[in-house]
């Protein structure tokens, strides 16, 4: 059922050691900073955290790596000029890398939230992230077989909940939050807003309510959060 | 921005913005474009209005516009090299699986990318060095090498110690298989098809010397004089 929490600590409380977590957000934009603040506070560890990068600068996700919580990141960029807590736990061998073409780590997460059991992608044939992996000849190319990934928990940013848990994003900062809240098991969404039911358009709302569990309202609006 | 260069003439080698002025002048008007980040960047500012071009960027929008200066800088509103950038009236945005089946689906018409390789049958390896001590990072770039209907390289012909940068095999990890149609560099352009490697175009340097530099059996258009 749907639950609107008053602080982004209660909020995370329920996420376990060992957990897959999915963290929205490309950079900066829509990463949901206060959720993960809240989930470093609340010492689950073990983790598995799906991101399209592995943490930038001394924030977010990069501070959960630091801290030495995640056990493993599935991603597609984890290498920046700013990701040194990422750089510094690989080359010292204390965090698995599983990496991901960044339209297969969407694809593969909308497919967990669409009940695919896998899927044939032209992307990567050939090259060394597909080794391994089965491989056949359709509609006139070579494609590679990927599974979908799941999580026990998805934490991701919009910027206006009604109360019937429809989210509204904003700009570049939807990125991965309509398929991760569809992914999880239990979706976890910090709003700056939160509005009557009925005050947004039902033609203009992005993720319906149905893949939302836990909304939680952040003061200050997203691009200063991200900036 | 426009800027005119007369590429037929030229008999220097290419700069960068030269380069990327002969790339834009070369993308079809009304044409759905992904640059890619660092050298492909520059051709932005070389494409007019009256081309109509709409940019894509995979972290989600179409209709991107120039970078954002000053108070138009937004947090929410970056390109996929994370630099903030503005929009353009109509532009839409989308969640990332859309975003990549946007490429992935072909309705990409060109994507513009730098490589460290590309083969003469069109491999294009620009992801990895491969290096055993390197943190390996991948981004969009096997999904732009295979979605897009057209995959444009711009690099430097040669490396830093002179090798050239077309080969007859990629020996760097490659990003995709026979996927690069033109290689712009600043020597040549290369057009790359099922019958082999054709010359279009060379800026100071005659054919017989480019082959000499180029382990790839070089074919010239009739544009090209020997």
């Amino acid at each position: 059922m749907l639950q609107f929490i008053d602080t982004v600590g209660e909020a995370v409380a329920g996420i376990r050691d060992g957990s897959t977590v999915m963290i929205g957000g490309f950079g900066n934009a829509g990463q949901p900073f206060e959720l993960i603040d809240a989930l470093l506070d609340s010492g689950a560890t073990d983790l598995t955290v799906v991101n399209n990068n592995a943490g930038q600068g001394d924030q977010g996700l990069a501070l959960l790596i630091k801290e030495g919580r995640v056990r493993k990141m599935i991603c597609s960029f984890p290498r920046q000029s700013d990701s040194w807590h990422f750089d510094e736990k690989y080359r010292a061998g204390k965090i698995e890398l599983e990496l991901v073409p960044q339209g297969n780590l969407a694809e593969r997460i909308r497919a967990a939230g669409a009940g695919i059991g896998g899927f044939f992608t032209p992307t990567g044939y050939g090259t060394m992230l597909a080794e391994g992996k089965e491989t056949r000849f359709l509609d006139g190319k070579w494609q590679v077989f990927e599974t979908p990934i799941h999580a026990d928990v998805a934490l991701i940013k919009a910027l206006t909940a009604d109360r019937k848990g429809n989210l509204v994003y904003r700009k570049t900062a939807r990125n991965f939050g309509p398929i991760m809240a569809a992914a999880a098991k239990h979706t976890i969404v910090q709003v700056s807003e939160i509005v009557p039911t009925g005050a947004l358009d039902p033609e203009n709302i992005v993720t319906p309510g149905i893949y939302v569990n836990s909304i939680v309202r952040v003061a200050g609006t997203p691009a200063e959060r991200a900036a | 921005m426009s800027t005119e260069i007369s590429i037929q003439r030229s008999v220097k080698p290419l700069g960068k913005d030269e380069l990327a002025a002969l790339v834009a002048r070369d993308i079809a008007p009304g044409s759905f474009v992904n640059l890619g980040i660092g050298q492909p960047t520059l051709v932005s500012n070389y494409l007019t209005e009256e081309q109509n071009i709409t940019l894509h960027t995979e972290n989600g929008m179409l209709g991107m516009g120039p970078e954002a200066v000053g108070e138009q800088i937004d947090g929410d509103l970056i390109n996929a090299g994370k630099i903030p950038v503005t929009e353009l009236p109509g532009a839409s945005y989308f969640h990332h699986a859309d975003s990549f089946a946007i490429m992935r689906g072909g309705h990409l018409d060109i994507c513009v990318l730098g490589a460290f390789q590309v083969s003469a049958t069109g491999d294009l390896a620009n992801w990895h060095t491969g290096a055993p001590d390197a943190i390996p990072a991948v981004g969009g770039a096997m999904d732009l090498a295979t979605g897009a209907k057209d995959v444009f390289v711009m690099m430097t012909l040669l490396t830093r110690d002179g090798t050239s940068k077309l080969v007859e095999a990629c020996t760097y990890p490659l990003t995709g298989v026979g996927c690069v149609t033109r290689v712009y560099t600043d020597k040549a352009v290369f057009l790359i098809g099922p019958d082999g490697v054709t010359v279009r175009e060379t800026f100071g340097i005659t054919l017989e010397e480019l082959q000499q530099l180029v382990p790839v059996p070089l074919k010239a258009t009739s544009a090209v004089g020997v």
